[in-house]
């Protein structure tokens, strides 16, 4: 205490000079409008260049959970789409009158969950990621599951009570049904087994005027992907003299290497339509045998 | 007379030719501006303590700020100069005491030469934070310093005309062996 008091005795002057300078300075910037706003707009930047560094950071810790609040919402958006919906012609049953009711009856075609993954490989010919939801939260197989950019990654295999296993596209027997976006021809994708960051289109005929760069999307003739959803871009041509197809490596839009939050998409009316193909099969199959 | 009485008088003088006189004057040019109210900080006896000299110096440019209403601006340069003044005054004054004993700053007591160097060199500070404070800023660094020049030089000659038009009586130190 007795230094403190020396200290203060010995610096008196300019103590003193400081504490006056602190004092005229205050009176200038409380006081006077101009340097007030020049002290505040100086003080606000500099406290915002530090919050902004310091929310920088904070924002790192709820990344999570910003992460998760997106994908639901996605997941709830991603279920409004028109793409969802199929028209039902309600056309015979209709009478047009002059006022104007909308008429269009529209059905649900495709439901779409958000889920997590929590096991994945890429390593291996065959492979398989696992997610967080199973039979209990209403995955059944065959369902389509896309990553969080709306890529398609692969389709639902097996089902547990609360875990589903899906086959990535990385994976020597998985095929999906692919179009080109510019021409609509469809083909299908493959695996080689060999680079993950390559799959392999074919079917699609040379008339198609395909570059690289072009992009490469679900197509139709498939139960369980929606069409019209990204799988890559065509990054080489391969040439094949042999046929009138072309060999196309696609690099897959989705990251394989590091999915996390995924949606599954499920086609409502998949039964109908693959109980159609079977009994359309039966029909024909009758049919040739009664021409024998 | 006695000195404080003699200070208080030169203080409310100087306050009043600065606020009524100078200020009113038809600028010459936006970088001239006559200032000499803070040449009574200049005039203060040699013996005033560092203390008093930074309260006073305080006070005079307070006073002169509640004219203009820019409350702390002079006061920060006031009280600046205020603080460098016992500094340059210990470098220019001789250091033999027994031949120096004038009571306050003026060119007879310190020579032309030294007074001029002591005048120059407080304006300079005076005008200089001044506008620095005024404008916050440096900004067009040639202006700032043309204005700062300008200013002081017209400063310095309005000082050194007070003090040829003006010859003070002065009074001689009783105790030399200060």
């Amino acid at each position: 205490m007795r230094n403190v008091f020396l200290f203060i005795r010995r610096y008196i002057t300019f103590i003193s000079f400081v504490l006056l300078q602190i004092l005229a300075l205050s009176m200038l910037f409380r006081y006077n409008k101009y340097h007030r706003a020049v002290f505040f707009g100086k003080a606000n930047e500099i406290t915002g260049y530090i919050n902004s560094k310091y929310d920088n950071v904070d924002d790192y810790f709820h990344l999570k959970e910003e992460n998760s609040r997106i994908h639901k919402m996605n997941d709830s958006l991603l279920n409004l789409l028109p793409g969802n919906f199929i028209k039902v012609d309600t056309g015979s049953h209709l009478i047009t009158d002059t006022v104007g009711f909308d008429t269009l009856h529209m059905v649900r075609k495709y439901l779409a969950k958000e889920a997590k993954v929590v096991s994945n490989s890429i390593n291996s010919q065959k492979n398989y990621f696992q997610i967080n939801r199973g039979s209990n939260q209403g995955i059944k197989d065959n369902m389509a599951v896309f990553n969080s950019d709306g890529s398609v990654v692969g389709q639902i295999v097996g089902v547990s009570e609360n875990f589903s296993q899906a086959m990535s596209l990385l994976h020597v027997q998985s095929t999906v049904s692919a179009m080109m976006k510019k021409s609509r021809n469809n083909g299908k994708i493959e695996w080689d087994g060999q680079s993950p960051l390559y799959l392999t289109l074919r079917n699609i005929p040379k008339s198609d005027s395909v570059v690289r760069g072009d992009t490469v999307l679900t197509g139709i003739n498939s139960y369980n992907y929606p069409p019209g959803w990204m799988i890559g871009t065509v990054a080489e041509i391969v040439e094949d003299k042999s046929t009138n197809f072309y060999v196309l490596r696609v690099k897959p839009s989705a990251n394989f290497q590091n999915l996390q939050q995924v949606f599954v998409i499920e086609n409502l009316q998949r039964e109908e339509q693959v109980v159609l193909d079977k009994t359309t099969q039966k029909k024909v199959d009758e049919l040739n045998k009664r021409k024998q | 007379m006695n000195g404080v009485l003699r200070n208080i008088i030169r203080f409310i003088f100087f306050i009043l030719l600065q606020v009524y006189i100078l200020d009113n004057v038809p600028a010459l040019h936006r970088f001239i501006i006559p200032v000499i109210y803070f040449l009574f900080i200049l005039w203060l006896p040699f013996s005033i303590s560092r203390f008093w000299l930074l309260v006073i110096g305080f006070l005079t440019g307070l006073s002169y700020d509640y004219f203009t209403v820019t409350p702390g601006l002079h006061a920060a340069a006031c009280v600046l100069i205020a603080y460098f003044r016992p500094f340059i005054v210990n470098i220019l004054i001789p250091k033999d005491t027994s031949e120096f004993n004038y009571s306050e700053p003026s060119a007879k007591a310190m020579g032309w030469a030294p007074y001029a160097v002591y005048v120059f060199a407080l304006s300079l500070l005076h005008h200089g934070y001044l506008l620095l404070l005024e404008w916050l800023e440096v900004g067009n660094f040639l202006d700032f310093l043309i204005k700062v020049v300008a200013t002081t030089a017209i400063s310095v000659l309005l000082i050194f005309t007070a003090e040829i038009l003006f010859p003070r009586r002065l009074k001689y130190r009783t105790n030399t062996a200060y």
